[in-house]
């Protein structure tokens, strides 16, 4: 294994200064995937993103071109792009949507007319009021230019976008909750069946669904093929991936890797990456992709940035963000701050997600500061048995969307690995690494 | 009368029009209406409901499922520190601490003289800079303690004013361009790449048979 070199796709621009102009951006390739696009038949568009193996970068990796191949046919559907980025520790689309936002736009355009679609709209997290801010300005140089609005570029396609900003609820990231608050409502997860976006999305109207990152590579699978992207990586981890680096590393921050062919450990410590942990101390753990999966010790390093592989270990790559925590971390602490995100962004419709992320999180924090009793862990192993069966992998649902059984996944992790470090919790009284 | 300036307003109905159903534009109003008097009063969510079709209750209860949507008042600069996994790791509960201390108020508190709010957030996804901190939804980061005093004196004295626009201002940009297709014409366009792609299956087929 090791670090592969190769032009980068998602991220070329990002380092370029005021990339996020129309005039950088055309100076640099832009609207030429499209000008490309719109030369081809829709079908041939679609079936090079099939041939790329592009697999959705929001968090459950579905290809795009199957997810594309479920839409219902219906003369009204509507394309929707997920930018509420909000999975703790990712922070890959915030960086697209501030230094690239033609490249989200170029991409969703070429998406719309392979998908036959004439109203789209870019779902913004609200947090990103600069990238909301450059998404609109964005917005309207492409009108301007005549890449959006009618006939464009002189292809007979028409195409209207609008920029929706969110308001500050992580769980609108997931795909029906997303389409329920751009209705104007809540974000409530909806019950599937029978609301499979592709057939019943926005509006009542066939709907697909796609992530920021996912569209973002469009313009260059269409310019170079889908055999060229699926020559990067190795098998259903086709392409390159922005992966978000944080935690006790010298260096975090965004990294472009081409898939399956880095491992943990280059991503961890090779220089021109993360640059190894900080303070020349060792690892404890580290979290494979977002605060849902299962995290990972010393052990799984050598474990290449593959969705199969990291699947098979019992854990995610998830939304591509990576932490590491050093040994000077408090698991109890990382966990019981994990499970006070997920009480907290609970919609609140199914009763094992509402009330046993906020009962995990007491007792949680009741052991993180001295006050726990030993029969505590079994406890909270038993409210994540109840929230998600079994606590296998991939976890077992009880709950309307995936939110319920992501809970139990840092909690088990944390007790199963450092049980000790709970015991003497409890037996001290108070938190050893504090 | 309406409560939001006629100007606002006028703005409101052109966002209205974007959507194929009126109500999608509830929260990019509310928004909206944020920016005017900085936090979503009683008398912004009748001028809402009014516009998107709904009552005004279900402004009400639509707005307070999320957190961008403040439905008290709220200081002239809301500080939200992340304590999440990336920022925890970095020391960000210890800054929560410091930032208490310093404004004398605890997370989600007002300060007296009405300049600051305090709020401890969930991830911002600003982790490469963590411990992150926005004001107003603007980004500041990695801040360690003296680096969150030289911020909170900044702002203050009104340095950042050309970085952080006053709370509720999500866009200082407005979309120029309403919708270039009536749903008519949508409709037109739609039967017409349909039939040409059935026309095109037709095609394929007929090669495909003589193959």
């Amino acid at each position: 294994m090791a670090v592969t070199t190769f032009d980068p796709i998602v991220s070329r621009r990002l380092r370029i200064p005021n990339s996020h102009t129309l005039e950088v951006y055309l100076a640099n390739g832009g609207y030429v995937g499209l000008r490309k696009a719109l030369s081809m038949n829709p079908e041939d568009v679609a079936a090079e993103v099939m041939t790329a193996s592009l697999l959705g970068r929001g968090g459950a990796g579905f290809p795009a071109g199957r997810k594309w191949a479920m839409l219902k046919n219906d003369l009204v559907k509507y394309l929707v792009i997920n930018g509420d980025e909000s999975e703790p520790a990712t922070f890959k689309d915030h960086e697209l949507v501030e230094k690239d936002p033609h490249q989200i736009i170029e991409g969703t355009i070429i998406a719309a007319y392979a998908l036959g679609v004439t109203q789209a709209f870019i779902f913004c997290r609200g947090e990103f009021a600069l990238g909301f801010e450059r998404l609109q300005s964005a917005l309207n140089e492409a009108y301007e230019y005549g890449a959006l609005g009618r006939d464009i570029f002189g292809s007979g396609f028409s195409l209207d976008m609008v920029i929706h900003p969110g308001a500050g609820a992580y769980i609108c990231g997931e795909e029906t909750a997303l389409l329920e608050s751009l209705e104007g409502k809540r974000g409530y997860p909806r019950i599937k069946p029978p609301f499979f976006p592709a057939v019943i999305g926005l509006y009542g109207k066939p709907t697909v669904v796609n992530n920021m990152e996912t569209v973002s590579n469009l313009p260059w699978i269409v310019l170079n093929g889908g055999a060229a992207f699926a020559a990067l990586g190795e098998g259903s981890s086709a392409g390159t991936r922005l992966f978000a680096l944080s935690g006790h590393v010298n260096r975090p921050g965004w990294y472009e890797i081409e898939m399956a062919k880095t491992t943990f450990k280059d991503l961890i410590e090779h220089p021109e990456l993360g640059g190894g942990i900080r303070k020349g101390r060792s690892l404890k753990a580290f979290i494979p992709g977002g605060v849902s999966a299962p995290w990972f010790g010393p052990n799984e390093m050598d474990m290449p940035l593959s969705q199969d592989a990291v699947a098979q270990a019992g854990s995610m790559l998830g939304s591509g963000s990576v932490v590491v925590m050093d040994e000077t971390t408090c698991p109890v602490r990382a966990a019981w701050r994990i499970t006070k995100f997920f009480s907290r962004e609970s919609c609140g419709q199914c009763t094992p997600c509402r009330e046993g992320s906020g009962w995990i999180e007491r007792t949680m924090r009741r052991i993180e500061f001295g006050a726990g009793r030993m029969e505590d862990i079994d406890l909270v192993l038993d409210a994540c048995d109840n929230i998600s069966p079994g606590l296998s992998w991939p976890p077992k649902q009880t709950t309307i969307c995936v939110l319920g059984p992501s809970i139990p996944s840092s909690v088990n992790s944390a007790i199963t690995m450092f049980r000790d470090d709970f015991i003497s919790h409890i037996k001290d009284g108070k938190c050893n690494y504090a | 009368m309406a409560h939001l300036s006629k100007e606002l307003y006028e703005k409101c109905k052109s966002v209205v029009a974007l959507y194929p159903e009126a109500r999608s534009a509830l929260i990019p109003l509310c928004h909206m209406a944020q920016g005017q008097d900085g936090w979503l009063t009683s008398e912004a969510m009748e001028d809402i409901a009014e516009l998107t079709g709904v009552t005004p209750a279900e402004v009400r209860g639509t707005a307070s499922f999320y957190d961008m949507l403040h439905l008290e008042p709220v200081g002239k600069h809301v500080v939200a520190l992340c304590t999440n996994i990336a920022c925890m790791l970095n020391g960000s509960m210890e800054l929560l601490e410091h930032a208490e201390e310093k404004l004398g108020i605890s997370a989600g508190g007002t300060t007296s003289d009405g300049e600051f709010t305090l709020e401890e957030s969930e991830c911002l996804a600003g982790c490469d800079k963590s411990p992150c901190v926005q004001v107003n939804h603007r980004f500041f980061g990695p801040l360690d303690d003296k680096g969150f005093d030289q911020l909170l004196d900044d702002l203050k004295a009104g340095k950042l004013r050309d970085d952080v626009p006053s709370h509720g201002v999500l866009s200082r940009v407005d979309r120029k361009f309403p919708l270039a297709l009536s749903p008519s014409e949508i409709a037109a366009e739609r039967v017409e790449m349909e039939t040409a792609k059935s026309q095109r299956d037709e095609k394929r087929k007929i090669s495909e048979g003589a193959n």
